[in-house]
């Protein structure tokens, strides 16, 4: 479905990604992670076309992203769902007009129908009844899930997820976790996260990527990660300061 | 050997400050282009462009109520204690007219809206890059620029030249306060006086210099507001570079359009 072949990308003199590689199969759960700074959010961004690489192909659905025109990465974008880190809902927007904004934009809908719809898909991350409310009446856990609700309005057949628990509390960040097994299973969409929080990643990933200085340096089951014999993953999956992998 | 590493220094920081001052210019229109690329591909945002409509012109009515007509009070003035010296009181009116019309009519308002509008649309358009917001529109497969730009720079082109016609028109008004009530001329001649030598094209080019001033607040400041980075810091440098980038621009575009146009 997803595929990530040589990825070069560098910022200034900064080489962000040097060789990434990453499968991904179609309806499978795929979890990217590493440290802060590592490139995953510069991965995630090139999957969906918002950054060109340097070097190397992304491959979606058998079409290169990088090589569309303006038109033909729309119409590939709108097989894409994203949840943003900050869940980035338009604040001038009420949660109704953000979550239907996709389907005002490509369909003919109503306002009516469209403010129908998202409420169905409100309904879906738990939030029936705010479709009036505005995005900055809303805490850190219900933005989450609007922009999620956002992200499933066109009824995507891929899900990206930036740091889907990031800034959020325990309980809310397993509230997400379980909408995002949810969303896995109801919808059947092929999903790609990046995290750096391994609780996360150990529950909602089918298999997960350690991606170390632009490389992506291991793929495993949540089993095969966990018995991983490499010092960097191992160091990272369980979070101790004295390793191989440098801290800036 | 000292005073020669200075020298270098110096020519390193100009050439380093050109070449940066040149490399923003040409991204700058670049954005431009785009902008009008997308511009004539419809459909239109309607009430997107309403909005913004609503934003740069209603919005700033009352500022450039006052504006002007302090200005054409002052102007009023002013130029009758000059005239006075050599008995051409009666001209007051014709000075305010024309001066308002052809220069501070649309440059006072060009700067007055780069100041109000064009820094609320820098830093609501780099909130929204720096929030992710830009980059959300762009996987929903809207352009960002067609979805925020274009209305903002369409708005700014038509209302620039509408909040003219009401600067224009209240500059004359204060004069003909100033000039009729504190100053004591006759109404009926101060009013001739300021529409006998007042020609068409005096109107017009001055609201051509206001479409254009509309154009200049509205691509700099979207384009500060869209490359912004860096968080809020990155927001309020992008909004004082919206700020003065347009304000030089007016005033600098201003003398060159004068002089092709007069």
């Amino acid at each position: 479905m997803i595929q990530v072949i040589n990825l070069y990308k560098a910022f200034g003199r900064k080489q962000v990604l040097d060789g990434a590689n990453l499968k991904i199969k179609k309806g499978e759960s795929m979890v990217v992670i590493g440290g802060s700074g590592s490139g995953k959010s510069v991965l995630i961004k090139h999957i969906i076309g918002l950054l060109k690489p340097d070097k190397g192909t992304i491959v979606v659905d058998g079409k290169d992203m990088a090589k569309l025109k303006g038109g033909e990465v729309d119409n590939l974008r709108k097989k894409f769902g994203m949840l943003f880190q900050g869940a980035a809902l338009f604040d001038s927007l009420s949660v109704w007009e953000n979550v239907g904004f996709a389907l005002k934009q490509h369909t003919k809908l109503s306002d009516k129908e469209i403010r129908a719809a998202a409420g169905e898909k409100l309904k879906m991350v738990g939030l029936a009844g705010i479709e009036d409310m505005m995005p900055v009446d809303l805490s850190g856990g219900m933005r989450k899930r609007v922009g999620l609700a956002r992200a499933i309005a066109m009824d995507p057949e891929i899900l990206l997820y930036d740091e889907p628990t990031t800034g959020l509390d325990p309980i809310m960040a397993d509230v997400i976790n379980n909408l995002i097994i949810e969303m896995r299973e109801k919808l059947k969409v092929t999903s790609v996260a990046i995290t750096h929080d391994m609780v996360s990643a150990y529950k909602i990933a089918d298999r997960i990527a350690m991606l170390y200085e632009g490389k992506i340096i291991e793929v495993g089951t949540p089993g095969e990660i966990k018995s991983t014999k490499n010092p960097i993953v191992k160091q990272f999956i369980t979070g101790s300061a004295v390793g191989p992998i440098k801290v800036g | 050997m000292d005073d020669k590493g200075f020298f270098m220094r110096l020519l390193e920081g100009v050439g380093l400050a050109v070449a940066h001052f040149v490399e923003e210019m040409g991204r700058i229109m670049v954005f431009f282009t785009e902008t009008l690329l997308w511009l004539f591909r419809p459909p239109l945002n309607l009430r997107n462009i309403f909005k913004q409509m609503e934003e740069i012109g209603v919005n700033s009515v009352g500022v450039v109520i006052i504006m002007a007509s302090f200005t054409g009070m002052v102007l009023a003035l002013q130029s009758y204690t000059g005239f006075k010296r050599f008995n051409a009181e009666s001209l007051v009116g014709t000075v305010v007219a024309l001066s308002m019309t052809r220069e501070l009519g649309p440059v006072l308002t060009g700067l007055i809206v780069a100041g109000r509008a064009g820094a609320s649309m820098a830093a609501e358009l780099g909130t929204m890059r720096v929030t992710e917001q830009i980059d959300a529109l762009a996987t929903m497969a809207t352009n960002p620029i067609k979805y925020l730009t274009v209305p903002r720079v369409i708005a700014g082109f038509i209302m620039l030249p509408l909040l003219t016609i009401i600067s224009n028109m209240l500059g004359i008004f204060g004069g003909y306060l100033v000039g009729v009530k504190v100053l004591d001329a006759n109404p009926v001649v101060y009013m001739r006086r300021s529409f006998d030598y007042l020609e068409m094209n005096d109107v017009f080019s001055g609201l051509f210099k206001a479409s254009v001033f509309g154009l200049i607040i509205s691509v700099i400041s979207c384009y500060k507001g869209f490359y912004a980075a860096g968080g809020a810091e990155g927001v309020g440098k992008a909004t004082t570079g919206a700020v003065v980038i347009s304000m030089m621009l007016i005033l600098i575009s201003d003398y060159f359009l004068t002089a092709i146009l007069f």
